[in-house]
């Protein structure tokens, strides 16, 4: 049984000093594989006394499971090592940029139509479209603007022949939705309308989101009270100041202008109102009868009212920008300001 | 318009500020777009007389004068050359204060000492004339203050009409309103009328009596052609921005601003027979008070002569009658002209005039006798002259009639969502002079004004009610209404998913004009016919687009310019093409230019290529739920080589390509510069998920190489294995495309990763080694492909 301690301090020293886990599987091998050391004592018990096998054998065993444990901790401490070390090697530079697809953006436009349509949406609207080369019908017949009216001198109208114009409003998706379908109407009309002007204030294309409600109930007060939630809701401004002017558009009866507080100075005069302490946003009005019995609509049992913003406008005011010209430019410097 | 706050007031003075007055028209419709006052700012200004002048002794443009101020006489040396002994003008006297805060002080001029300066009109912002010392008529007071001699403490209201306001184009008109806004009394009534002194008359015949139911004439011998316009006529035509001329346009001038009623002076002399109003008649023509010749269309309407045309009606004299310092007689017209009639003749003439302006929009068909007195009064007052009796040709039927309307007091609170008496609405009506008249408890019976051209119907008088009550009074409430569901087809993606995954894959929008130039339009389409725009706003934009691609195209060059040359941009838009009717197709555009990712360490930048392009369009229609194709294909503006028509279920729905050298070069682009566009509605469509089962038994990959001819496109390869590997391919990959040492010149290697899969069972490797097998045979039959060692 000596050489049982023997072997034991031997291979107790083998395991310490061992610096690796293949060293200390080969000392596995050594000692407790099947063709072991240890093992090989086992093998020996059948030499020894009767009496004196399960001693011995209990000995050995013993032997056996601290070898096993001393080997299980030493790779335990080694692999924990190796770990450190790899990790330590893999260290990086976490400040360093990362790798991605860059967001692209979208235009402040349609940021400012999909908000506005989302405001309305809400409120029951629909939102459609229609060709922006439109007949002088819709164009203006339809919206009881005559040939030779004044208010088609308001209008600077492209003209692609005699009878097409392209689109100085997107008023006539309102009339086509009418002469398709019956009361209750709710809705919405975003898109590119034209007007033959440019200067600093006027692109010969812009957009325009028009509205139009139709129903059985509806009065002044409705589109008022509808205006005013909108435009609070949109400049996220709970007391902004709104206002209704008298004003004339042929489509509608009464019609009016909506005027805001000035979003920049609050109403205390600025560059951006003119000094006015007001922004004149959108046109709106009660539809005019002679509009409704032009789509075939009742004007007795129906009364509606219709509004139309320039989205332009309402992006500009929104964002500051300070030049419409911009908007068109599609200069990146400037699209990327509005992700 | 632009009108006088003095002269408004000596009409009707509402007790309001200057502030408040333009509050309160700006909030009844006439809005006030700007207040300016009449003169700059300036004191210590006098009216005083020159009563001694002598040369300079040491200048020779200069005169030394005495000058009377009222209190005194003073010293002033003058440059002006009317600067005469008798001339009265305005004097800045020593320590007066001129526009500019430009203070006057004693000063030397050549030695000769000036007490102050004698002033022309532009110095004290009168007008712009610099030439001589403002005059000042001879009664003009001495030693009075020159604001107040001359009521330069007054602004202009500039009033932005709508057009159905004509009836305020005149003082009167803007007058009427604001009494009626302030619950005020406005004296409708006429004054006395005019007695001739001579009984000469011109014979007037109006056949076109629809376009001028009513034309006054009156003839006035013996004008004193010397007169000059008073100062108080001058200076308030100055004011609203016209120029006086001479006394008899002058005053037909005033007489349109005070009252509305346009007027026209001939000179008797040159009018032969009587006065004729017709339609032109074919191969007329006419030289204008402008000095244009005009061709008459037919249609138009004229004031003639027994001879030929003198004038077009309504819109401008012309020159040969017209009134000129030799006139001595004048035949002065009060007419009214139709708005149907006269609507839009000017423009086809290139006109826009002050009196068609108002003809067009409508003038008060009762005012032409009160205009021709009132012109008579003043033209006796300034030039003298016999008048003679008026002469009135006038077709009632052909006058407008105001429609009788009902407004019904429950129509009123279901458009205005007011509730307002009878009582009051009848006020406010009959205080806009309406004839009001109650029919029944419910109603009344409304006749408007003549001066109104906009009371068709009912709604126009509930109009009136709310603007007079104020817009801000009427009540505001909610919308109420029935809410449904709306329908959302699931196989259709919204344009904001697309927009979102776009820009989730690092596309920037843009938006670019619908209208482009010819030639940038023939760089991506030449010999396509585009819809042309009749009255472009320049060459550059005169075509309507028939690609998306031009524009972007110049949006990547707009950018480049800028040292931004790394671009992913995406535009959603209407193409146009020309076709009966014409045809819109809702389109989206790409565009990439510059490296592949935006700069990093990471990695080495590699430029974008056609595939980036195509990964992008595969992706966008990978979920259409259509079979997607792509063919070679050749279009203008793109490379011959490298550019694919996209197939959807065997449709053509748009185009990939690199740019075409030549035209990158045209449009300063690099040569490596990818361009799409597809029909949106393609990439919109979608499918709704059918769920199919997930095996639960392994997929097993084979990979092989063959070498085929360098022509033979990746698709045919790829299809002829889908063709034959059996329902068991589960995936299909080509991982990698070789050409160069070991494969022969005119061929390439391509590599295939083949994924098979079963659903109720696992494969084996034989006869998964099968189907290799007969892949591999169908590829050699079909393309004589090898198997790559």
């Amino acid at each position: 049984m000596e050489s049982l301690e023997a072997l034991k301090s031997t291979a107790i020293e083998a395991i310490e000093r061992a610096e690796t886990p293949g060293e200390l599987e080969q000392l596995r091998v050594d000692y407790l594989g099947k063709k072991g050391s240890l093992t090989g004592l086992l093998k020996t018990l059948g030499g020894l006394a009767a009496d004196e096998r399960p001693k011995a054998g209990a000995l050995i065993n013993a032997a056996k499971q601290e070898l096993a444990d001393r080997l299980n901790s030493k790779r335990a401490t080694l692999e924990a090592a190796a770990l450190n070390a790899r990790l330590e090697a893999e260290r990086i530079d976490v400040t360093l940029p990362g790798r991605a697809v860059d967001f692209g953006g979208l235009h402040p436009i349609t940021k400012t139509i999909e908000r506005v349509e989302d405001f309305f949406a809400g409120m029951g609207f629909e939102v459609v479209e229609g060709p922006e080369i439109e007949d002088d019908y819709h164009n203006f017949e339809a919206l009881n603007i005559p040939a030779h009216h004044p208010a088609r001198a308001m209008h600077d109208t492209f003209y692609i022949d005699d009878t097409h114009v392209l689109r100085t409003h997107t008023s006539g998706v309102q009339v086509r939705t009418m002469e398709a379908r019956q009361p209750p109407l709710r809705i919405i009309c975003p898109g590119r309308v034209y007007r033959c002007d440019s200067d600093l204030t006027h692109s010969p294309m812009f957009h325009q989101i028009e509205g139009l409600l139709v129903d059985d109930r509806s009065s002044f007060a409705d589109l008022k009270g509808l205006l005013e939630g909108f435009m609070q809701a949109f400049f996220e401004q709970d007391d902004l100041a709104v206002r209704f002017r008298p004003s004339y558009f042929p489509f509608t009866e009464p019609s009016a202008e909506v005027d805001i507080q000035c979003v920049k100075c609050r109403g205390e005069g600025c560059r951006v109102c003119s000094h006015t302490g007001w922004l004149e946003v959108l046109g709106c009005g009660m539809v005019n009868p002679k509009v409704f019995e032009m789509s075939g609509i009742d004007t007795e049992k129906f009364t509606g009212f219709a509004f139309g913003l320039g989205v332009e406008r309402l992006a500009m005011l929104r964002y500051g920008i300070g030049d419409l010209r911009l908007n068109f430019d599609n200069d990146l410097r400037f699209l990327s300001q509005f992700r | 318009m632009i009108i006088s706050e003095q002269w408004l007031r000596e009409w009707i003075d509402p007790p309001l500020s200057t502030d408040e007055l333009a509050a309160q028209l700006t909030m009844a419709g006439l809005e006030v777009d700007a207040v300016t006052p009449v003169a700059g700012e300036f004191s210590g200004v006098v009216v005083a007389e020159i009563v001694a002048a002598e040369q300079h002794p040491d200048a020779d443009k200069l005169r030394v004068c005495e000058v009377n101020t009222g209190d005194d006489t003073v010293q002033i040396v003058c440059g002006a050359p009317n600067a005469v002994v008798g001339l009265k003008a305005p004097l800045a006297k020593v320590g007066a204060v001129l526009p500019g805060n430009f203070k006057i002080k004693k000063a030397k001029l050549r030695g000769a000492e000036s007490q102050g300066m004698l002033c022309a009109a532009a110095e004290l912002t009168l007008s712009d004339e610099s030439d001589g010392l403002l005059e000042l008529p001879a009664d003009a007071p001495v030693g009075v203050d020159l604001r107040q001699y001359l009521g330069l403490d007054d602004v202009t209201l500039e009033l932005g009409l709508t057009p159905n306001r004509a009836d305020c184009l005149g003082v009167m008109g803007v007058a009427r309103d604001v009494a009626a806004l302030n619950g005020l009394s406005f004296d409708r009534s006429q004054g006395a009328n005019v007695e001739p002194v001579s009984d000469r008359v011109l014979p007037i015949e109006a056949p076109a009596s629809e376009g001028c139911p009513r034309y006054l004439g009156r003839v006035i011998e013996d004008v004193d052609p010397t007169a000059e316009t008073p100062l108080y006529i001058t200076e308030r035509l100055r004011r609203v921005g016209l120029r006086a001329i001479d006394p008899v346009v002058d005053i037909t001038n005033y007489v349109m601003l005070e009252l509305g009623q346009p007027l026209h002076a001939f000179d008797l002399d040159s009018i032969s027979g009587g006065i004729v109003v017709r339609e032109a008649r074919t191969d007329e023509t006419l030289t204008l008070l402008d000095g244009s010749d005009v061709s008459l269309l037919p249609g138009t309407l004229v004031i003639a002569d027994h001879e030929g045309p003198l004038a077009l009606a309504g819109i401008m004299g012309g020159k040969a009658s017209g009134v000129t310092a030799a006139t001595r007689s004048i035949f002065l017209e009060s007419a009214f002209f139709a708005p149907h009639v006269l609507a839009g003749r000017a423009r086809q003439y290139g006109l826009h005039t002050d009196a068609s302006h108002r003809f067009e929009r409508g003038v008060d068909w009762q005012l032409q006798h009160r205009a021709m007195e009132r012109a008579t009064q003043l033209l006796l007052e300034v030039t003298g002259g016999k008048p003679g009796p008026v002469v009135e040709v006038v077709s009632t039927g052909d006058l407008p009639q105001q429609p009788a309307l009902t407004l019904r007091t429950a129509r009123i609170e279901r458009v205005l969502g007011l509730p307002m008496s009878q009582e009051r609405s009848q006020a406010i009506l009959e205080g806009l002079g309406f004839a009001v008249t109650p029919g029944g408890s419910d109603s009344l019976h409304c006749v408007g004004p003549s001066w109104r051209f906009d009371m068709a119907q009912e709604v126009d008088l509930i109009e009136e009610l709310a603007r007079v009550q104020g817009y801000n009074q009427l009540p505001v409430s909610q919308i109420q209404a029935e809410l449904r569901i709306n329908p959302a087809p699931e196989a259709e993606k919204s344009i904001r998913t697309l927009r979102r995954g776009l820009v989730a894959r690092g596309f920037q929008e843009a938006i670019t004009f619908s209208f482009i130039a010819a030639d940038q339009q023939a760089l991506f389409a030449p010999g396509v016919e585009a819809i042309k725009i009749r009255n472009p706003i320049s060459s550059e934009l005169s075509e309507m687009r028939s690609s998306l691609l031009p524009g972007l195209a110049l949006a990547l060059a707009h950018n480049l310019k800028r040292q931004n040359g790394r671009l992913r941009l995406f535009e959603t838009g209407s193409r146009f093409l020309m076709a009966e009717p014409f045809q819109e197709q809702r389109m989206l555009g790409l565009a990439l230019m510059g490296s592949r990712a935006s700069e990093n360490w990471t990695e080495q930048s590699t430029r974008v290529d056609f595939f980036d392009m195509k990964g992008e369009v595969e992706q966008l229609l990978a979920c259409s739920g259509g079979s997607v194709g792509f063919e070679r294909a050749e279009q203008p503006g793109l490379h011959d080589g490298q550019t694919a028509r996209v197939m959807l279920d065997g449709r053509d729905v748009g185009v990939l390509g690199t740019i075409h050298p030549q035209a990158a070069a045209k449009l300063d682009l690099p040569p490596h510069t990818v361009l799409a566009e597809l029909e949106l509605e393609a990439v919109l469509s979608g499918r709704v998920p059918a769920f199919e089962d997930i095996s639960r038994f392994p997929e097993t990959r084979r990979d092989i190489a063959v070498v085929v001819g360098r022509d033979v496109p990746a698709a045919a390869l790829t299809q002829a294995v889908a063709e034959v590997a059996g329902p068991d391919l589960a995936d299909l990959r080509l991982f990698d495309v070789y050409t160069g040492e070991g494969v022969a010149v005119d061929k390439k290697s391509v590599a295939l990763g083949l994924t098979f899969r079963n659903n109720s069972r696992t494969l084996d490797d034989e006869e998964t080694s099968v189907i290799i097998t007969q892949v591999v045979d169908y590829l050699k039959e079909k393309f004589e492909a090898e198997l790559r060692a």
